[in-house]
């Protein structure tokens, strides 16, 4: 049986004396993608952030791709929400990708092959001819895909989400889906999301965090299926019309 | 201005030529580190380790005055004092304290106290206003050398370093995630920022070093596509500020240090103004 990409072991943490985590125990298996959902302050981004091995837990052990997560990290690539950022700061698409290829304090500069690898991951996103483009010139979708991006220029084997669709529209939505599952074929993909319906029919485990997290498997739902979770009966609504702006994406 | 560039070529004005040559100088840095300082939005750090600078030049008066002590001289005292601060707040910001920005805002503070309590105890008389609003008289062939060495430091730094602060700058969190020290980076960019103040005291003086560094970065991030451009085309504003501020300055017989600082004013007001008109017609 191969390693998890991920194992919690009776994992607790807290911040000062707020408990957020406790007991956690869950494994992530490899070339899977797995959602991580539930409310907010359920502890969603704090299992995340003990992913990547920014927080270290009080109780309990981590292993990330059979390491301790901060000896892992070289291999994660992880994308951020957009929104974070300062819409202000002066920089290119290009030299955000380009972050991907930090590795450790040696001051110097990027190499040729970190240039290819960045060009590569760009054309990957569809981003490449838009590589000197300043990054809050961009509309949202484009700055998920460059966020992306620059999570793959990592080349890593474990690739973290978070929030990926949060204020994108559905036709970004949808763009995301066909990356996703494009990427999962070469690694494993960890997303947090507050709603897992978007690539429900991608995610093979649903972890369930609030405070305490809970794993589902998933499976495909039959007719039958329906009929037990809607008693009444069920219409299909077809939209004959397209209401996304696809001028920007 | 005609008047000043002839002065320049003059004989007996070797201090015109001393104060244009550290405002040369100085552009440099002020272009890499006024970058740094506005597209991080620490502004207010920097002014705080503008302030802590007149704990240094104060004590080292002191030790010169009333001990006799040949070093620290008062440069090499704004040095310390500059560096020391930098450290400090770096480590206060790394700690996440709860009441940071008070830590900071005492660290300006004291840093004033310092140097006033230190000035007045020093024997004769120093007058304080030279270093709170500068004095291009008390600038000396030998700041000049040690500004060009410490201009060296900087660009090796800006250069050889430019990917990690970028990136500390941009996205802490993705930094620490790559394996940078991101405590490390962030106390060498405010020692930076310590170094790059140092310079430009004298000729601004501790009061309104903080306005020169950040008004042209901040003019250039208006009209820049990345940090490098922003900084290139902020040396080039603080080069011209400069100039033309001493020449004024000059011709009307008035601070050179206030100068400066006006006409770097009025071009973030008149940039600021074309840069809303430009987005309204759009």
């Amino acid at each position: 049986m191969s390693i998890p990409a991920v194992s919690f072991r009776q994992v607790s943490f807290a911040y000062r004396k707020l408990e957020v985590l406790s007991d956690i125990c869950l494994e992530i298996p490899n070339r899977r993608i797995s959602c991580i959902v539930g409310p907010n302050g359920g502890g969603k981004s704090t299992l995340l952030k003990l992913i990547l091995g920014l927080l270290t837990p009080k109780l309990g052990e981590i292993k990330v791709l059979g390491k301790n997560p901060s000896r892992s990290r070289g291999r994660i690539g992880y994308m951020p929400q957009y929104f974070h950022f300062d819409p202000q700061f002066p920089i290119d698409v290009a030299s955000i990708v380009k972050m991907g290829r930090l590795n450790g304090n040696l001051p110097g500069f990027y190499s040729r092959n970190d240039n290819i690898i960045v060009d590569r991951v760009l054309d990957e996103v569809e981003l490449l001819p838009m590589k000197k483009e300043v990054f809050s010139n961009l509309s949202g979708g484009q700055k998920q895909r460059v966020l992306i991006a620059r999570a793959l220029a990592v080349e890593p084997e474990l690739l973290l989400l978070d929030e990926p669709t949060a204020m994108v529209d559905a036709h970004i939505e949808a763009h995301l889906l066909a990356k996703l599952r494009e990427l999962h074929k070469r690694m494993t993909i960890v997303l947090v999301s507050h709603d897992a319906s978007f690539v429900s029919e991608l995610v093979d485990q649903v972890i369930c965090v609030n405070r305490h997290a809970e794993i589902h498997p998933t499976h495909p739902i039959s007719e039958s299926g329906i009929e037990k979770l809607y008693p009444d009966r069920v219409k299909a609504v077809h939209h004959h019309h397209d209401l996304a702006d696809h001028k920007h994406d | 201005m005609t008047e000043f560039f002839q002065a320049l070529t003059d004989p007996n004005f070797p201090f015109l030529r001393t104060a244009l040559g550290m405002g040369v100088l100085a552009s440099i840095a002020f272009g890499i580190s006024g970058s740094f300082v506005v597209a991080r939005r620490i502004t207010y750090i920097a002014g705080a380790i503008a302030h802590a600078v007149l704990g240094g030049i104060g004590l080292a008066l002191y030790l010169q005055g009333a001990h006799g002590w040949s070093f620290p001289d008062p440069m090499a005292g704004a040095t310390i004092a500059a560096l020391g601060s930098a450290i400090l707040i770096a480590w206060i910001k790394m700690k996440s304290f709860e009441r940071e920005d008070s830590l900071i805002g005492a660290v300006w503070a004291g840093g004033m106290a310092t140097g006033l309590i230190f000035l007045s105890i020093t024997p004769g008389y120093t007058d304080p206003m030279s270093y709170l609003f500068g004095n291009i008289l008390i600038l000396s062939s030998r700041d000049l050398w040690m500004v060009a060495m410490l201009d060296i430091v900087l660009l090796a730094i800006g250069i050889l370093g430019y990917r990690h602060l970028q990136a500390i700058c941009f996205d802490e969190e993705f930094s620490r995630i790559r394996g940078i020290k991101v405590g490390l980076y962030y106390t060498l960019l405010l020692c930076m920022v310590a170094l790059s103040v140092v310079l430009l005291v004298s000729v601004v003086g501790i009061v309104l070093v903080v306005a020169l560094l950040t008004l042209p970065a901040a003019i250039a991030s208006q009209f820049s596509r990345s940090l490098i451009g922003m900084m290139a085309v902020s040396s080039l504003l603080c080069l011209t500020f400069i100039t033309a501020g001493l020449g004024l300055s000059y011709e009307w017989d008035m601070p050179s240090g206030a100068i400066i600082i006006l006409i770097a004013c009025a071009a973030y007001v008149g940039s600021s103004i074309l840069q809303h008109l430009r987005s309204a017609n759009r």
